[in-house]
């Protein structure tokens, strides 16, 4: 997917009016906002006010939870619509990957952990398989460490390290987005640093839409910031503006602490 | 004085709480040592694996094969649907009034007499299929019978796996069956593996579904094909020890102690399973 | 427009996997049908007031009165719950509150040993050992009857019962005991007085799977129960269960014939028995779970 037009470029998801129901309860409410290729988003706001489940909405990983209604329209790339019933989920979700909030890498061998989105999505030659691993692995910085053990578990991993396995597993699909949910909360300052930075190269070649409590964090790496409050769509700017002109004072009492 | 009382009620009480567990628990040690003692001596290889040309002569190939061939076919029809089943209800099944439906009926179905399981053997594979009295027959009774344990074996363990592992698999665009096939079922291996011993433990031992369906009181040989009747272990101890037959004591209690030995060592096996199980789960939340 | 793998798995998840989720039901159904198949026609030749209400079992002569068979199940039965009541009760207090740790593990390995003892094994110790030194302490004509066969049951009915009060114990709030505690009572008043009772409908619940694993005893009872068919109270007279009924003439009738199907009746009225009791408890189980499912005040 590339961008010709860099200046104004189309948005590669653009969401319309979303509402969504647990059973009778609406937790998120007439969303609408753009996300711009090959950027940052930060999702920010203070937990219960639907990020993550905003976040989920994008790669329809609300399916799996039982009376959950969606509503509206989010479009990805120009043309697919992500709420058509008919869509091919998988096809989806190798298009739109997402890493968890705690590192969940498979009791698989490193090696499996990285094939597995590339077997799932068909057959490949053996030695293609091993390209793809590589490239995954080389990307998240983690080949050095790990080359020599590729067939030892994944869940023998350092929190840091099974955080950058679980990147990695996702970029080995080649996904246009990759949805983060607060990839860094159970990882200690130092790993967190180094998926911050890992995040920032990520950029070049993929959009990353993060979901986060932490507002430096927003502040450090993002270069738009959305804010949620209670299910609506606060206030959704360039990070820069947000973090030193808010538009709007429920932003500003969030981001200066006063509340959340 | 009333800080004395509440004391001795409290020691009378302590008393018998420990002398009900022990009678609760003793009988049972010293038993498993009985039937050890006395079926030992007897014990050899001529004894387990000879064909004994009469009843008394000892020699018990034929009901430990018939045993052995009824529970290994049992266990082939029964474990692959109990999997699905359970997979059904873990993976697929919305929690609505027909999973409660289910679920109250696989607890019905654990409840029901194994004499029960035998007349619905009878009926169904002996009269109905036409199968006759025959391994097939007995084979597909114990099956229905141990589906309800196997079916809810695998569905606690495949409900351990954590749910983070499914979503790590669909967020890489693996479909519901794939997530299930490929990390949902390796992950559960070894509580899926526990069900199955357990199973064979149950199967091995129980005798009143196959009184009608399979068991032979005395054969000669081997069973040839799967419409043969068969010798049982647990059937032909029944016959022994209730039948005048002038087999002896020592026969008798030999006997048991196979039984005995191969139910609980499939059990104890199920159990180290098990805890291993455990360990793998709880090293993944 | 869907690719052959696709329908592959679109195959296997709604007709295989479907399928087997609902064969638990189909079973339960297939049961009833085909035990209703052979026995209903037993009414065609015989009236069911008769079956019900008789007090003689005497096939030969043509009579099929159920009632000295269900007062023998029933009588095995409850000479086995006061046994294994009070046993299972106290074992699980015992596992429950008081074992420290590796007892409570190796007494819980203990139990399900003990549920997996075959019924034939019960059966050939209760002829060999149980029953001649019964006879010989009580001084009586055999010891083939119903306290042979209740004590035997009670060992087989003690793991269920003991393991489901255990799980009810458990799921008894710390906070309940830990109230009982700080109001002055001693450990044991807080187990006799707070706990136990707190527990109560579970421990009811599992008496009565315990109950149902009594009644559907078949290879114990029909091996050292005595087998007449007498309408009695004294658990030191011979009895016969329904079960152990059906297990013994099944072999000597011929397929078809009125003693035949009325086997097939008796064994009607045992699944009907035990679905009754099961459905029952298995309601108060899962009220019980879905309490521990919040455990209130556990979390710490």
């Amino acid at each position: 997917m590339t961008m010709e037009d860099s200046t104004n470029p189309q948005p590669i998801l653009q969401v319309r009016d979303l509402n969504l129901f647990y059973g009778e309860k609406q937790v998120l409410k007439k969303i609408s906002m753009e996300i711009t290729p090959h950027s940052i988003t930060a999702i920010i706001g203070p937990s219960g006010c639907g990020k993550s489940t905003l976040l989920r909405c994008f790669n329809r990983m609300n399916d799996l939870i039982e009376n959950c209604r969606v509503e509206g329209s989010i479009i990805f790339g120009g043309k697919t619509e992500i709420n058509d019933r008919k869509l091919d989920v998988t096809e989806l979700r190798r298009r739109i990957g997402m890493v968890f909030q705690r590192p969940n890498p498979f009791p698989k061998s490193i090696y499996d952990n990285i094939a597995y989105g590339i077997r799932v999505a068909g057959k490949v030659s053996k030695s293609e398989l091993d390209a793809r691993v590589e490239e995954a692995l080389r990307k998240v910085g983690l080949w050095e460490e790990v080359s020599d053990r590729l067939e030892d578990s994944g869940m023998a991993l350092s929190g840091g390290q099974a955080q950058r396995l679980c990147i990695a597993r996702t970029i080995a699909t080649r996904p246009d987005i990759i949805l983060m949910d607060e990839p860094t909360s159970a990882l200690d300052p130092i790993s967190t640093q180094t998926i911050e930075e890992l995040i920032l190269e990520l950029r070049e070649n993929y959009t990353v839409v993060i979901v986060t409590h932490n507002m430096q964090q927003a502040a450090r790496i993002s270069d738009f910031t959305a804010f949620l409050y209670q299910g609506e769509l606060v206030e959704h700017s360039p990070t820069k503006i947000m973090f030193t002109r808010p538009a709007e004072k429920r932003t500003e009492d969030y981001i200066t602490g006063r509340f959340g | 004085m009333m800080f004395r009382r509440v004391a001795m009620t409290d020691l009378v009480a302590y008393g018998l709480i420990l002398v009900f567990t022990a009678i609760s628990f003793v009988p049972l040690m010293a038993l498993v040592f009985f039937i050890i003692a006395k079926g030992l001596p007897r014990l050899d290889l001529d004894f387990l694996f000879s064909i004994s040309p009469s009843l008394e002569s000892g020699g018990i190939l034929a009901p430990l094969f018939g045993t052995l061939v009824l529970t290994v076919i049992a266990l082939v029809i029964a474990v692959p649907i109990s999997l699905l089943a359970a997979i059904y209800l873990s993976e697929y099944a919305r929690k609505d009034r027909w999973f409660h439906l289910i679920e109250l009926t696989i607890v019905n179905l654990a409840g029901v007499p194994s004499v029960v399981y035998g007349l619905f053997g009878l009926g169904l594979f002996v009269i109905f299929f036409g199968f006759g009295k025959s391994i097939i027959a007995g084979a597909l009774t114990m099956a229905c019978m141990s589906l309800p344990l196997l079916i809810t074996v695998f569905y606690q363990s495949l409900r351990a796996v954590p749910m983070t592992l499914r979503e790590a698999s669909l967020a890489l665009g693996a479909s519901r069956l794939a997530t299930t096939f490929r990390v949902v079922l390796p992950t559960a291996l070894s509580g899926i593996f526990t069900g199955v011993i357990l199973a064979t433990a149950r199967i091995a031992g129980e005798t009143a579904p196959v009184l009608f369906t399979v068991a032979a009181y005395y054969m000669p040989n081997l069973p040839e094909s799967l419409s043969d009747q068969a010798m049982l272990l647990s059937y032909h101890l029944y016959a022994i020890s209730t039948q005048n037959t002038g087999v002896s004591d020592e026969q008798k209690y030999a006997v048991t102690l196979v039984l005995v030995g191969l139910v609980l060592g499939i059990n104890l096996l199920a159990i180290a399973a098990r805890a291993k199980a455990k360990n793998k789960i709880s090293s993944l939340v | 427009m869907l690719r052959r793998g696709k329908l592959v798995e679109l195959a296997i998840e709604k007709v295989l996997i479907r399928t087997a989720g609902y064969l638990a039901v189909v079973i339960l159904f297939l049961i009833l049908l085909f035990i209703l198949r052979e026995g209903a026609p037993f009414f065609t030749s015989y009236r069911l007031d008769e079956f019900i209400l008789r007090a003689d079992w005497y096939p030969l002569s043509g009579r099929y009165g159920m009632l000295p068979l269900l007062s023998g199940s029933l009588l095995v039965t409850a000479v086995a719950l006061i046994f294994s009541v009070p046993m299972a009760i106290c074992s699980a207090i015992f596992i429950s509150e008081i074992a420290p740790p590796v007892l409570r593990n190796l007494l819980k390995v203990l139990l399900e040993i003990l549920a997996s003892v075959p019924s034939v094994v019960f059966g050939f110790i209760g002829i060999v050992l149980l029953g001649p030194w019964l006879q010989q302490l009580l001084g009586i004509r055999t010891g083939m009857n119903a306290l042979t066969a209740g004590i035997l049951l009670a060992f087989m009915a003690l793991p269920t019962i003991a393991s489901v009060a255990e799980e009810a114990l458990q799921a008894v709030p710390r906070s309940l005991r830990e109230a009982s505690l700080a109001l002055g009572a001693s450990r044991m008043q807080t187990i006799l007085k707070v706990t136990v009772p707190a527990a109560s409908t579970g421990i009811i619940a599992g008496i009565m799977l315990g109950v149902g694993r009594a009644i559907g005893e078949t290879m114990t009872v029909m091996m050292v129960a005595g087998g007449s068919p007498q309408i009695t109270l004294s658990p030191l007279e011979p009895v016969r269960t329904i079960t152990g009924t059906i297990a013994a003439e099944m072999g000597e009738v011929v397929m078809g014939d009125q003693h035949y199907r009325a086997l097939f009746m008796l064994g009607l009225l045992l699944f009907l028995i035990t679905l009754g009791i099961n459905t029952l408890s298995g309601v108060i189980i899962d009220r019980i779970r879905r309490r521990q499912g919040g455990r209130g005040g556990q979390g710490t």
